[in-house]
């Protein structure tokens, strides 16, 4: 792949620079921060997961986001209502377990005052997880999106990925709803016990 | 209340959290965003006048300060106050952390602090007689909070805080009274009119 890309271009600090944006296109958390930037998403408060690190480096070394840790994931939902309603759009990243906590908010925030809050959800508690507790706290996620009627998806491909989020996205702002999209390990890699 | 605690909040006089309100609310006048929290505090954010700039809070308990910090984020050039309880700041003590962090100058948090649930029957909060919320605040990093001694100290407060360079604390004691309006509670027609009032959307 090196000597293809030598061919193709020189090593001008151009063309090294548009090769690293095509090859990060081509990997799962490029396709989530180049479809936020292309739906003008700037604000992306997170907590942290293992799966999330390259995103989330990539997000803090663009000017083009605001992003940083809060907290708690109910603390990052309120920051993105709030700033929604001011005219700035954002998403908010989180594993399994932080997804756990949010019934409340979903119930009583986003979903009554009709805010399109975006959620990428790394998921833990399947395919290869080592922590029972994990496993259990996965179990609650798709029940409680169901049971609010709430749209989800589980992205599980990477030639779907971009459709899913751009199409989800788009869908979420203009029908003025809450969107989860739920990174499987299929996708990600997950995390495994050797890591 | 109790009398045995020895932290400075009970030199501070017992003050009403309608008439604070009312007073803040009076001195608006560059359609200032106030974020009222849930409960009491946006019944009096109600009861006070009600403006297009207001949001008011249906439940998400503990997220008054971070929505305010998503709107002054988002409008850094509009001064943005949150009112929100005691008892809802415990359930957000991290968020004092984030908005240290984020350190906008554009944003004025008050904490409306009786020492208890109020509106659950006035049972004492876990912090009542031995936290300090200013201190609390300092200790998240926010070094420009005090409390307010008195209703003209909190007015004073108030307007030092629209000149401030990072973000502003301001808590008050208050008595157990409840709220005096109720909120209506229609959420989709409070968050359209605020988006309406902070010029994001055009009325239909």
């Amino acid at each position: 792949m090196a000597v293809v890309q030598e061919k193709a271009s020189p090593q001008t600090s151009e063309g090294k620079a548009s090769e690293e944006k095509a090859s990060q296109d081509k990997t799962w958390h490029g396709i989530i921060l180049q479809t936020l930037k292309r739906n003008d998403i700037r604000l992306v408060p997170y907590v942290p997961d293992r799966v999330l690190t390259t995103l989330i480096k990539n997000l803090h070394a663009d000017p083009f986001f605001t992003t940083f840790p809060t907290a708690r994931e109910e603390e990052a939902v309120g920051i993105v209502s709030g700033a929604w309603m001011g005219g700035l759009k954002g998403a908010v990243l989180m594993q399994t377990s932080g997804f756990a906590t949010l019934a409340n908010v979903l119930a009583s925030l986003a979903l009554p005052y009709q805010i399109p809050l975006v959620m990428f959800v790394s998921e833990r508690g399947t395919l290869g997880e080592f922590n029972y507790g994990q496993s259990l706290v996965c179990r609650t996620m798709r029940p409680v999106l169901d049971s609010l009627a709430m749209e989800h998806h589980t992205a599980t491909r990477l030639d779907e990925f971009e459709f899913i989020v751009d199409r989800s996205i788009k869908q979420a702002i203009t029908t003025q709803a809450p969107v989860a999209l739920i990174l499987s390990p299929l996708l990600t890699g997950g995390k495994v016990f050797d890591k | 209340m109790t009398t045995h605690s020895t932290t400075p909040t009970r030199n501070t006089k017992v003050m009403n959290r309608f008439d604070l309100t009312s007073r803040l609310v009076a001195r608006l006048k560059n359609e200032e965003a106030v974020i009222g929290g849930i409960g009491n505090t946006n019944f009096d954010l109600w009861a006070a006048g009600h403006r297009p700039q207001n949001f008011y809070m249906l439940g998400s308990m503990g997220l008054a300060f971070p929505i305010a910090l998503g709107v002054a984020l988002a409008q850094p050039k509009r001064r943005v106050f949150a009112l929100e309880g005691d008892g809802s700041l415990l359930m957000q003590l991290g968020s004092l952390s984030t908005i240290a962090t984020l350190a906008p100058s554009n944003l004025t948090m008050v904490v409306m602090d009786n020492g208890v649930y109020q509106i659950t029957g006035a049972q004492p909060t876990p912090a009542a007689s031995v936290s300090d919320i200013v201190a609390i605040a300092i200790g998240c990093g926010l070094s420009n909070s005090a409390w307010a001694a008195d209703e003209e100290d909190f007015e004073r407060l108030i307007d030092q805080s629209l000149s401030a360079t990072g973000p502003t604390l301001i808590a008050v004691r208050i008595d157990d009274k409840p709220g005096v309006g109720t909120t209506r509670r229609d959420p989709v027609q409070i968050r359209e009119r605020f988006m309406l009032g902070l010029g994001v959307r055009q009325p239909l």
